[in-house]
C-alpha cells in the first residue's frame, strides 16, 4: 500500500505558513481559527500534510453555507493518529452554481461518503470524486436542504421559537393541512403527470463500474439488494452488491431511509433545544452525544463545568459505552445466527445500566441531561449506592461469563477469525473510528489522543487489537467495557462534593460568535459537533461527525472480496446506528 | 492441535446450563413470592439478580424513579373552598423553550383594559409531538408545569390535551415528585418572605 502509516513525529512546533509560503491565509474572523486556502493548491498541501506532517486522519469534511457574504465554505479537520491537536482547513467559493471543489478522496479516501453528503445538503461539486451521488436524499430531489435559503413543505419561520406558539397560540395540526393542495411546489419544468424516472438509474451505473477479473471463465455478475431493511435489521438500511457466485465484487451501502436532515433541524433551534435532539442520533448512547454537543458549545461559550459535574459526566459517558458495546455483542452474535440467547444476557446488564439512566436523567434512552456548564440534576439518593453495587459487584463477573459464553466458541471463531479484514492502512484511510480502528491495531482514542473533560486523571488502557477481522472487533468491545469498568469504578471513588451547573440555568444560552468542534470518543468512534454561532440565539451551523456513518465509507472495501454470507456479519462488527447514520 | 474441537461450544453451552438452572433455584427459593410482589419486581431489577428477569406487564409494573418524565401538565393549588388555581402567567417561557415546539399558549387579557394578564385563557399540549424531553419543567419560573410519571398513552384518536386534561392537583405532583416538591415549596416560601421582607 502506498499509504504510509503515520510514524510519530520528531517532536516540531508547527509552523505552516512558513511551510507553505502563499498558500495559507489565517482565518481571522473572530472566534475562528485554521486556515483559508485557494482552490488551486487544495490538493497538493492536502498531500503534505498527510505525507510529510503525518496527519493522515481525515476526521470530519462538512460544508458551511454564508448566505449574507455569499460564500461557502468546505470545512476539514484533519488529525494524526498518534495523537494531538488537529489541522482545520477550509475552501471558500463563491455562492453561485456550480460550486467546485477539488475532491480529496484520491488523498484522504474517508472523505467518500461525506463529500457526498456535502454535495447532496449543500450542492457543493467534488471535482474528481469517484462516485458524486446523492446520499441521504433520493436521486431527483429538487434542491440542496441544508443551503439557507431552501424551505421545506409547511415552513414557518427561520428559527425557533414560533411565533405561532406564543402568545397567539391557535394550534393547527400538521395533517389537518393538505399535503398536496397549496404548499407544495415542483422544480421548473417537472411535470408529475407524465414525467417518470429510475431513481435507482445512478447507483446501479456506479455499482456497475468495478474492475472486471479477466482471468478464468466468463461469468455473469448478478445485482442483489439487501433490504431496504434486511441487513439484519439493524435498522432501515439497504445494501446494493454485486456478485459473482457467491463472492462478492462491489457493494455499495444505500442510505437516507430515516434522514430527517437533523441538522437543519438544528439550525433552527436555540442551542439548549439540540441537547434532546441529539439524544437521537446514536439512540443508543444518549449520554455520549449529549457529551459531545456540550463541549462544543462550552468551548463557545468558554464555560468550564463543575468538578463533580465533570465526575457525573464522564461515569454517564462509561456507563454508556458499556451499555451500548452490550449491545453491539449482542446485535453480532444475532447476525451470525446466534438467535437470542447471546443478545438477551447482554441485555440483561444493559437493562440495569438503563435503570441508572432513568433514575438520573429521567429516561431510560433519551436522557437529555447534559447542560453548558454542567448536568441537569444531581444524583439522586441512593443511586450511587446502586452504581456501585453494579460496577464493583455484579458487572465485572457478568461481563466474564459474557465472555466465557462466546469468545472461545468453535462457530464464533471461525466466522470471525480472519473474516471480514481492514488492515490498519486502509482503517485509517477511510477514517475509520472507535473499535472499527482499534482492532485494526491502530491505538486512537480520543480520551487519549487528545483528551477532553477530565479524561487525563484516569487510568486506562486504549484498548487494541491487531488482526482487524470480525473476531477482533468483537474482542476489542469486551476489552473496552472492562477499561470502562475501570475509569467508572475511579470515578466513584473520586467523585467530589459540590454544585453540578457552574452557570445559572437559562433557557436560551447567549453564545459569543465563533466556530468550535467539540469531539468525544463515543462508543461507535470519534463523534464530533461541529458548532458555528453569530450570536443570535441559535446556530448558525451545527454538524454532526457521525461515527456510524463514516465507518461505512470502509464497509465496501472490507466486504469485496468476501462470501455474501459474511456481508451481514460484517455490518454487525461495524455496528451501525441508523439514527446516527442517516440523521 | 492441541484444544479439542468443541470445547468451546461445550464452555458456551455450560454457561446456558447454569442460566438454565439458576432461573428454577432462583423461583423456588422464593417459594412462590418472586412474581407480582412488590419486593419480587425490586429483586428481578437489582444488582443480585437471577435467573428469570422479566416483569410482566401490565400484571407487574416496575415502580418508576422520582425523575422519570413524560408529557407534562399544568399544576393547580386548591384554595380553602376547593377552588383550582393554575400556577400557570402564561409567560410563555415552557413554549419558548420547547424542542419541538409542542406548547400553544393564548394568553388572557382584562376585558375592562385590554391588557394581558398572568392566566392563560387556551393551553394546548400535542402530545404526539412531545419529545419528554422536560426543559418545560426545568425552566418553568413558577413551578407550574411539571412532568408526569403516567405512561400509559395508548388512544385511538390523537392526543392534544388542553388545559382542563393538563390540570392536576399540587397533591398530586407532591405524591409523584415528593423530593423536588418539597425543595421548591421551601425556595419558593422563602422568596416570599423576602419579597414581603423587602416591601415593609
Amino acid at each position: 500500500m502506498a499509504t504510509p502509516v503515520a510514524t510519530p513525529a520528531p517532536a516540531q512546533t508547527l509552523d505552516l505558513p512558513a511551510r507553505f509560503p502563499g498558500v495559507l491565509n489565517p482565518d481571522t474572523r473572530p472566534g475562528y481559527s485554521g486556515w483559508i486556502l485557494d482552490n488551486a493548491n487544495l490538493l497538493k498541501f492536502a498531500t503534505a500534510l498527510r505525507d510529510e506532517l503525518g496527519y493522515d486522519y481525515l476526521s470530519s469534511v462538512t460544508a458551511v453555507d454564508y448566505l449574507p457574504e455569499g460564500k461557502m465554505e468546505v470545512v476539514y479537520h484533519v488529525y494524526k493518529t498518534t495523537g494531538g491537536a488537529g489541522v482545520v482547513f477550509k475552501i471558500q467559493v463563491p455562492r453561485a452554481d456550480p460550486m467546485e471543489v477539488p475532491s480529496l478522496v484520491s488523498i484522504y479516501p474517508g472523505a467518500e461518503l461525506q463529500e457526498r453528503e456535502a454535495w447532496d445538503l449543500f450542492g457543493i461539486k467534488f471535482t474528481g470524486h469517484p462516485d458524486l451521488r446523492r446520499i441521504l436524499m433520493w436521486e431527483g430531489f429538487a434542491g440542496h436542504p441544508m443551503r439557507k435559503d431552501w424551505h421545506e413543505p409547511y415552513f414557518e419561520e427561520e428559527a425557533k421559537p414560533l411565533k405561532s406558539r406564543w402568545p397567539d397560540g391557535r394550534m393547527i395540526m400538521a395533517e389537518s393541512k393538505n399535503l398536496f393542495g397549496d404548499n407544495i411546489s415542483y422544480p421548473d419544468g417537472f411535470n408529475p403527470e407524465s414525467q417518470t424516472f429510475d431513481p435507482e438509474k445512478a447507483l446501479y451505473e456506479a455499482l456497475r463500474s468495478y474492475q472486471k477479473d479477466e482471468v478464468g471463465l466468463d461469468t455473469d455478475h448478478i445485482i442483489v439488494n439487501m433490504g431496504p431493511q434486511h441487513p439484519s435489521t439493524h435498522g432501515v438500511f439497504r445494501v446494493a452488491v454485486v456478485l459473482d457466485g457467491e463472492k462478492i465484487v462491489n457493494l455499495k451501502p444505500v442510505m437516507g431511509y430515516l434522514h430527517r436532515n437533523h441538522e437543519k433541524i438544528g439550525e433552527r433551534n436555540t442551542f439548549i433545544m439540540n441537547m434532546p435532539y441529539t439524544d437521537r442520533l446514536d439512540y443508543l448512547s444518549s449520554m455520549s452525544n449529549n457529551f459531545g454537543y456540550a463541549l462544543a458549545v462550552e468551548k463557545l461559550m468558554n464555560v468550564k463545568p463543575t468538578e463533580r459535574a465533570e465526575y457525573i459526566r464522564v461515569m454517564m459517558a462509561e456507563m454508556t459505552r458499556i451499555a451500548s458495546h452490550l449491545m453491539a455483542i449482542g446485535a453480532l452474535l444475532n447476525d451470525l445466527g446466534a438467535y437470542f440467547t447471546p443478545m438477551l444476557y447482554a441485555l440483561e446488564e444493559r437493562e440495569l445500566l438503563l435503570d441508572i439512566f432513568e433514575a438520573v436523567s429521567g429516561s431510560r434512552m433519551m436522557c437529555n441531561y447534559f447542560r453548558f456548564g454542567g448536568v441537569a440534576r444531581d444524583l439522586p439518593e441512593g443511586t450511587l449506592q446502586k452504581i456501585k453495587g453494579l460496577f464493583f459487584e455484579r458487572l465485572p463477573r457478568k461481563i466474564e461469563e459474557i465472555d466465557r459464553f462466546l469468545s472461545e466458541n468453535e462457530i464464533i471463531r471461525s466466522r470471525g477469525i480472519g473474516q471480514g479484514v481492514l488492515t490498519a492502512e486502509d482503517a485509517i484511510k477511510y477514517s475509520a473510528a472507535g473499535p472499527l480502528l482499534r482492532a485494526s491495531g491502530i491505538p486512537y482514542d480520543v480520551r487519549r489522543a487528545e483528551p477532553y473533560s477530565i479524561y487525563d486523571r484516569f487510568e486506562f488502557d486504549v484498548v487494541v487489537r491487531t488482526n482487524g477481522d470480525i473476531y477482533d472487533r468483537l474482542m476489542v468491545r469486551f476489552d473496552e467495557i472492562r477499561q470502562s469498568i475501570r475509569i467508572v469504578q475511579q470515578a466513584v471513588k473520586q467523585l467530589p462534593n459540590g454544585p453540578v451547573m457552574a452557570l445559572k440555568p437559562m433557557y436560551q444560552v447567549r453564545v459569543p460568535p465563533g466556530e468550535a468542534y467539540g469531539r468525544v470518543e463515543g462508543p461507535k468512534g470519534e463523534l464530533g459537533f461541529y458548532v458555528i454561532s453569530n450570536g443570535k440565539p441559535t446556530p448558525w451551523r451545527y454538524h454532526v461527525r457521525a461515527p456510524s456513518f463514516i465507518n461505512l465509507t470502509a464497509f465496501g472495501p472490507i466486504c469485496i472480496g468476501q462470501k455474501l454470507a459474511d456481508v451481514v456479519a460484517v455490518l454487525g462488527s461495524i455496528d451501525i446506528v441508523l439514527g446516527e447514520v442517516d440523521r | 492441535m492441541s484444544d479439542m474441537v468443541g470445547k468451546g461450544i461445550l464452555k458456551s453451552l455450560s454457561v446456558s446450563l447454569k442460566r438454565f438452572a439458576e432461573t428454577y433455584l432462583d423461583d423456588l427459593s422464593w417459594l412462590g413470592k418472586r412474581y407480582r410482589t412488590d419486593k419480587g419486581i425490586a429483586h428481578r431489577g437489582s444488582k443480585d439478580a437471577r435467573g428469570i428477569f422479566t416483569v410482566q406487564y401490565p400484571e407487574e409494573k416496575i415502580p418508576v424513579p422520582e425523575e422519570f418524565r413524560f408529557v407534562p401538565f399544568l399544576v393547580y393549588d386548591e384554595g380553602p373552598n376547593g377552588e383550582k388555581t393554575l400556577r400557570c402567567t402564561s409567560c410563555g417561557i415552557c413554549a419558548k423553550v420547547c424542542p419541538p415546539q409542542c406548547i400553544w399558549i393564548v394568553r388572557s387579557t382584562d376585558p375592562a383594559t385590554g391588557r394581558p394578564i398572568p392566566d392563560p385563557a387556551k393551553f394546548t399540549i400535542d402530545a404526539d409531538l412531545c419529545m419528554n424531553c422536560g426543559l418545560c419543567a426545568e425552566f418553568c419560573p413558577f413551578d407550574a408545569i411539571k412532568m408526569d410519571h403516567d405512561y400509559e398513552l395508548a388512544s385511538f384518536t390523537r392526543n392534544v390535551y388542553d388545559e382542563t386534561k393538563l390540570s392536576k392537583s399540587a397533591k398530586y405532583y407532591e405524591s409523584i415528585r415528593p423530593v423536588n416538591a418539597r425543595r421548591e415549596d421551601a425556595a419558593r416560601a422563602a422568596k416570599a418572605a423576602s419579597r414581603t421582607g423587602q416591601g415593609e
